[in-house]
């Protein structure tokens, strides 16, 4: 290994052979998203829930700032709705801003509460420099020892079925762990007005602002 | 340990009983003692142990988003830990309410909380949120309870900050 990281200078533009799609893998693993509430972190990871809920929906609370506040936000909203499902799509850079949230979450254990990471083992939005991720950090193992109960690792096709079932059974806090290629698919317009999308969420959720 | 003062326990009561707070997220601290200890026995709330401040601001707006009442029990040094979260409670004009029992002001005995006793005010100002000093038992419930209007009803942000005059300076040794 060398003592300087391997600096990206783009994308990759290819999703090579064996390594998952974002948009692909997030599609499939959230499934119907039903009656689901959202909460997501920045960037890539909006985009990849607007691209299963649609870009105008009141059920997804998307951050455009505050990173690292994904997880923390997902949890004060499942324990207000321990009746709804909430799930948190965050990606790895937002995700390790602020680790010990997973602590926090794994204490609490809300069942109604899943998370997935999209990790794409790069700050995308940034000029894709390497995250820890990339250079050997494992976020599942974070998971595991913040005591959440079911962890997985997803890496290739064939592990997402199961996976996908596990975030649906909610038998405890879930967390998934979702290796991507490190791509940018096209970004998905929505306003960045959080109080507005705030009110959107409250009205359809509970019938009034 | 001494016994809490009586006030913490009234507190306690005035956000779960008249503002039906059900949220209490805390990094420990022994001038919200009493607080913590009634909310990890309560069955009625969630008890939420932060391992950062900042958490508590956000868990605050996911209650809100969700319907319901949350409050960050913290110290001053915490505040200081918070200040890019606060930025999703000023832009999302999220109601949101602390208790910063201070360090580093009257009476301070350790030079290391100083810095940011002396910022936690003009931090949180700058952050949009309103602060309301507590130098007095006496004021301690009208106060909380002005905020609590202030932060549910007119969903302001707001924070009560609980002086050492209040709280008594810790003693720390000199030689």
């Amino acid at each position: 290994m060398s003592s300087k990281p391997n600096l990206r200078l783009g994308p990759d533009q290819d999703v090579a052979d064996g390594v998952l799609e974002r948009r692909h893998a997030i599609t499939e693993l959230v499934g119907d998203p039903g009656e689901t509430l959202f909460v997501s972190g920045l960037a890539g990871s909006k985009d990849d829930i607007l691209h299963v809920v649609g870009a105008d929906s009141p059920a997804a609370f998307t951050l455009s700032g505050a990173m690292g506040a994904a997880v923390a936000m997902g949890l004060g909203l499942a324990l207000a709705q321990p009746d709804r499902k909430v799930m948190v799509v965050t990606g790895d850079g937002e995700l390790l801003m602020n680790v010990g949230t997973l602590a926090t979450v794994g204490v609490l254990n809300p069942s109604n509460l899943s998370i997935i990471c999209v990790d794409n083992e790069h700050y995308g939005e940034t000029g894709w420099q390497e995250s820890h991720t990339g250079r050997g950090v494992d976020i599942a193992k974070m998971a595991e020892g913040g005591q959440i109960p079911n962890v997985r690792t997803v890496n290739k096709e064939a592990e997402l079925g199961e996976a996908a079932q596990m975030l649906r059974e909610g038998n405890g806090t879930s967390f998934v762990l979702v290796k991507v290629a490190p791509t940018k698919p096209p970004s998905i317009y929505r306003s960045r007005d959080a109080s507005w999308h705030k009110g959107r969420f409250r009205e359809a959720l509970l019938g009034q602002n | 340990m001494s016994e809490a003062p009586a006030w913490q326990g009234d507190l306690y009561d005035l956000l779960k009983n008249e503002f039906d707070v059900s949220q209490f997220s805390y990094v420990p601290d022994a001038g919200h003692r009493e607080l913590i200890n009634r909310s990890i026995a309560d069955p009625d709330v969630h008890s939420v142990s932060l391992t950062t401040e900042e958490e508590g601001v956000a868990l605050q707006c996911g209650a809100h988003l969700g319907g319901a009442r949350s409050v960050l029990l913290m110290q001053s040094s915490g505040v200081g830990n918070c200040v890019n979260f606060f930025s999703l409670v000023a832009h999302g004009r999220f109601p949101f309410l602390t208790f910063v029992s201070m360090r580093g002001d009257f009476g301070e005995g350790n030079a290391w909380q100083m810095a940011m006793g002396k910022a936690t005010q003009p931090v949180m100002e700058a952050s949009g949120i309103t602060c309301l000093r507590v130098d007095s038992e006496d004021e301690l419930i009208p106060t909380s309870r002005a905020a609590c209007t202030m932060a549910f009803q007119s969903e302001e942000a707001v924070a009560v900050l609980l002086t050492q005059k209040l709280l008594g300076a810790k003693a720390f040794p000199t030689a």
